[in-house]
């Protein structure tokens, strides 16, 4: 199989729209001829979904949450980057483009990421244009902030909430597609295969979570938006909900998974406080613009800390380490995510970290209170400071916040073209559920601005391309391909109820996750990897031969949801582990502990590891094949990512 | 900490429902309620039995999707705070807990504390967005709006949907998350074209979903966990009684 990227020719900046020029059209009046299945509702499905419906397609959508509105989209509290240079800072396409690229350690497709700078800007102007309720200046413009590994201020916001209204924005884009019959709404259906006929995507199987009901829908097309896969370990701040399985079927089927081993470990969420602990909540990172990060400067004094013979309050001046802005005096505390991660754990290892656990580290107020005032301070983060004092009982504006790092995002995922597509014609991912745009490392802010970019802008555009060169037959539910991939499902549920042993799935679940956070988490070496498979599919037997699904398929039945994703995520392990040892070096948030840098930094291979690698599947247990996508980088010199 | 705790079982719409008693052992102050929750329902799942279904996903307070009328108020004894942000610190040691889904006729159970509020979403279909589609639109520095009115706008919009307003209320009103919408979408300048139609098809379509009538007792904003206010009500009052005024919708 030969990966072709489709990157269009040209220079970078006329890329996008000499390619808008060269895709075929769909003439107006036969787009209703079209059928297109968008799965998952999040920021990229429910703006794709949406604007296909305003285009004139009809647009079947689906999603596992009982409302499109609740995909976890909404849970995004920092903001959404643009270039648009409001604040007059020297903000520009190419400098958005160009942080993208090196905050991904060079890892992406330059035109990707060209395109993606390029299209932040209408972003903007379309959610307001919706009512989306961004912070404002006194004169009635739109206020910025500055985020995580930027040095220009061109993150967007709405306090702490800014996920939650992107995503109340696509959601009433496609409520009024919706209302109009442009669109139908499945929710509470979970994909549970993809169909193919001839070797295109024609369709889906679902199950109706409320009944059971085994259904099958047809389309010309079919959009995954189905999110990332960071509750592969677990404790994520991903919801309880989200999973991999309709991406991991579609791997089965043929589309290949690129970069699996890709894991974003955001650094500032609440420490784990028990066994039972079910998620980790995030604390937007955009409290590091003013929280600042220590621990106590020698071993002695964070003992003396944990054992409750002092408080954090008697702690010296003299004897905090304020270690980001020691390290890097020019970014501080504003470090790019898996910078800010790695030190953490690196402070902690050396046994300075504080709580009872000795894994936090402390994110400071107290000289932002005394600058700005308490009321400033909580203008700007009060949700968030709720939130912490509601889970952890403490007060933040008295004492310092504890944070650790906690799988956040998954740069990996579904290997797509410039057009988005998958090596399935005619399968699309878009959003977190395709690898495209953040190399090894996502920059803050970075997330919604992907998935509302694949959704209102590109994907729009590129389905037309492909669409205007299928007829418009549609492939009846009866088809063979469709009752084969229905038996598929039934036999695997069958499967899951029959077996009855004595072990629950969150047992395997949180057996699974303790593996992926040990062997293949902020650091990893090839002997740990190579344990960690074993162990992956030593555990996935014991998942086949003694888990424990009760009651039947014919109703709403939790526990047969959860054992079918978690199943995925015992495979999709095991792929992640395989991608990590491969690639012999360290880059954004893979860190293989054999190959740093003296000052403990990732020490990349631009040699021989500046591709994307592309995973094709050929059976459970079987080793999968790689294949290459080798990263041109024209534009942009490769330099040793420094924040120093 | 050990409760005693009375969930409400209730196989499908069809079927009828009723209170089982579930004693726990053990249960850290520093659990969430749904950890505790999760907790008893592997012990359930181990002795073979159906675990106790109930919505959740972020548990972060955030998507809306937990629900649980707990000891009698929608989303447990904490002000402001979804079931996923209560905490077991908020219990005493001993005490007996009850636990029923949302109780009103538009959001009928689907099973045990699991209940479909899809007629939210057909209110919300019914209006609640601007109609503009993908592109073409000004930039978004061309419509400044003063941040006093952005501010009430966001505050409005903050609503999670997930239906404490309507659980709390005796009458199982929807006017204060109607209200929250038109509110937001009337303050801004984005909402003027669409101002009296949108809460005339709103408003219609809250009475044909079947929730009752607002009497203003307040329990909604009391019980509401993002803190929506009892002014958006008065708005909403004052839009649907200009708008019908005025009606351009037959």
């Amino acid at each position: 199989m030969i990966l072709d990227s489709k990157i269009p020719e040209g220079p970078l900046a006329e890329k996008w729209d000499k390619h808008k020029f060269d895709v075929k059209l769909v003439n107006p009046a036969n787009k209703r001829k079209y059928d297109i299945i968008v799965v998952g509702t999040g920021l990229a499905g429910a703006s794709a979904a949406a604007t296909f419906g305003e285009l004139g397609y009809n647009v079947k959508a689906f999603c596992f949450q009982d409302s499109p509105r609740r995909a976890h989209s909404i849970a995004a509290q920092g903001g959404i980057n643009a270039a648009k240079n409001y604040q007059n800072d020297g903000d520009s396409v190419f400098r958005l483009f160009y942080d993208t690229i090196k905050g991904g350690d060079y890892r992406a497709r330059e035109a990707n990421v060209y395109r993606l700078a390029q299209v932040s800007v209408n972003i903007i102007d379309q959610c307001v244009a919706q009512g989306v309720p961004f912070a404002r200046d006194y004169g009635g413009l739109l206020a910025n902030r500055s985020f995580g590994g930027a040095q220009v201020s061109r993150t967007f916001y709405a306090r702490g909430q800014t996920g939650q209204q992107l995503l109340l924005g696509a959601y009433s884009a496609l409520n009024r597609q919706i209302a109009y019959g442009k669109v139908k709404m499945y929710p509470r259906t979970e994909m549970l295969d993809l169909v193919m006929v001839d070797g295109k995507a024609r369709g889906i199987v679902v199950r109706n979570l409320i009944t059971g009901k085994i259904e099958s829908h047809s389309a010309h097309a079919v959009v995954l938006a189905t999110g990332g896969y960071g509750n592969v370990f677990f404790l994520s701040t991903n919801a309880m909900g989200s999973n991999a399985t309709a991406a991991w079927r579609a791997y089965k089927k043929g589309a290949l998974f690129a970069n699996p081993c890709y894991t974003q470990i955001h650094p500032t969420c609440i420490p784990v406080s028990g066994g039972y602990q079910s998620k980790l909540t995030l604390m937007s990172e955009s409290l590091r613009n003013d929280g600042r990060v220590w621990v106590p400067k020698t071993k002695e004094i964070a003992e003396r800390l944990r054992k409750g013979e002092i408080t954090v309050n008697d702690i010296a001046e003299a004897d905090r380490d304020y270690y980001l802005e020691r390290k890097y005096p020019a970014f501080g505390n504003l470090v790019p995510r898996d910078v800010a991660s790695r030190n953490a754990k690196l402070v902690c290892d050396e046994g300075r970290g504080v709580g009872s656990s000795g894994l936090a580290v402390y994110l400071d107020f107290a000289d932002a209170i005394k600058r700005d005032g308490q009321a400033a301070i909580a203008a700007k983060y009060g949700n968030l400071f709720e939130m912490y004092a509601k889970i952890t009982d403490e007060n933040p504006y008295e004492r310092p916040m504890r944070i650790y790092p906690a799988v956040h995002y998954t740069m990996g995922g579904l290997w797509v073209d410039y057009n988005l597509m998958t090596s399935i014609p005619g399968l699309y991912a878009a959003g977190e559920a395709n690898f495209s745009d953040h190399g090894a490392n996502r920059l803050g802010a970075s997330a919604l601005m992907q998935g509302l970019a694949d959704g209102y802008f590109v994907l729009p555009y590129t389905i037309g391309d492909y669409l205007a060169k299928m007829p418009y037959d549609k492939v009846p539910v009866d088809h063979p391909a469709f009752l084969e991939a229905e038996k598929n499902v039934v036999d695997i549920n069958n499967k899951l109820l029959s077996i009855n042993g004595n072990r629950t799935v969150d047992e395997f679940h949180k057996a699974l996750g303790a593996i992926m956070w040990e062997y293949c988490g902020m650091a990893r070496n090839a002997e740990g990897l190579q344990f960690a498979k074993q162990e992956i599919r030593k555990l996935r037997d014991e998942f086949w031969r003694d888990v424990k699904v009760v009651g039947v398929n014919e109703e709403l039945n939790i526990t047969l949801e959860k054992a079918n994703r978690v199943a995925d995520f015992l495979e999709l392990g095991e792929l992640m582990v395989e991608d990590a040892l491969h690639r012999n070096e360290s880059c954004g948030g893979h860190f293989r502990e054999e190959y740093q840098t003296p000052e403990n930094e990732a020490l990349r291979d631009d040699e021989n590891f500046a591709y994307v690698a592309a995973w094709e599947f050929t059976g459970v247990g079987n080793d999968p094949v790689l294949h290459k996508e080798d990263l041109k980088f024209e534009n942009v010199k490769l330099t040793q990512r420094s924040y120093k | 900490m050990d409760l005693t705790l009375k969930v409400w079982r209730q196989k499908d719409k069809n079927s009828p429902g009723q209170m089982v008693t579930y004693p726990i052992k053990g249960i850290s102050p520093d659990m969430s309620f749904l950890e505790m929750l999760d907790v008893l329902n592997e012990d359930i799942l181990l002795r073979g039995e159906d675990p106790i279904a109930f919505d959740h996903d972020c548990r972060e307070g955030i998507c809306g999707m937990c629900s649980l009328f707990i000891n009698g108020r929608p989303h447990g004894p904490e002000r402001g705070t979804t079931t996923c942000q209560l905490h077991m610190r908020h219990f005493k040691d001993g005490e007996t807990i009850t636990i029923e889904p949302w109780r009103a006729a538009a959001f009928p159970v689907h099973k045990d504390l699991v209940v479909d509020r899809s007629a939210f979403d057909r209110i919300q279909q019914a209006g609640g967005y601007v109609s503009v589609n993908t592109g073409g639109v000004p930039d978004a520095n061309a419509i400044p709006i003063s941040k006093s009115i952005a501010d009430k706008a966001f505050d409005a919009a903050t609503c999670i949907q997930c239906g404490a307003c309507v659980a709390a209320c005796k009458n199982a009103s929807a006017m204060l998350f109607v209200s929250a919408k038109v509110s937001q979408l009337s303050l801004l300048p984005q909402g003027q074209a669409e101002r009296k139609t949108r809460v005339e098809n709103m408003v219609a379509q809250m009475d044909i979903e079947g929730f009752g009538a607002c009497t203003n007792t307040g329990a909604c904003a009391a019980e509401c966990p993002v803190g929506i206010s009892l002014e958006n009500i008065n708005m909403l009052r004052r839009e649907f009684i200009a708008a019908k005024a005025t009606s351009e919708n037959l």
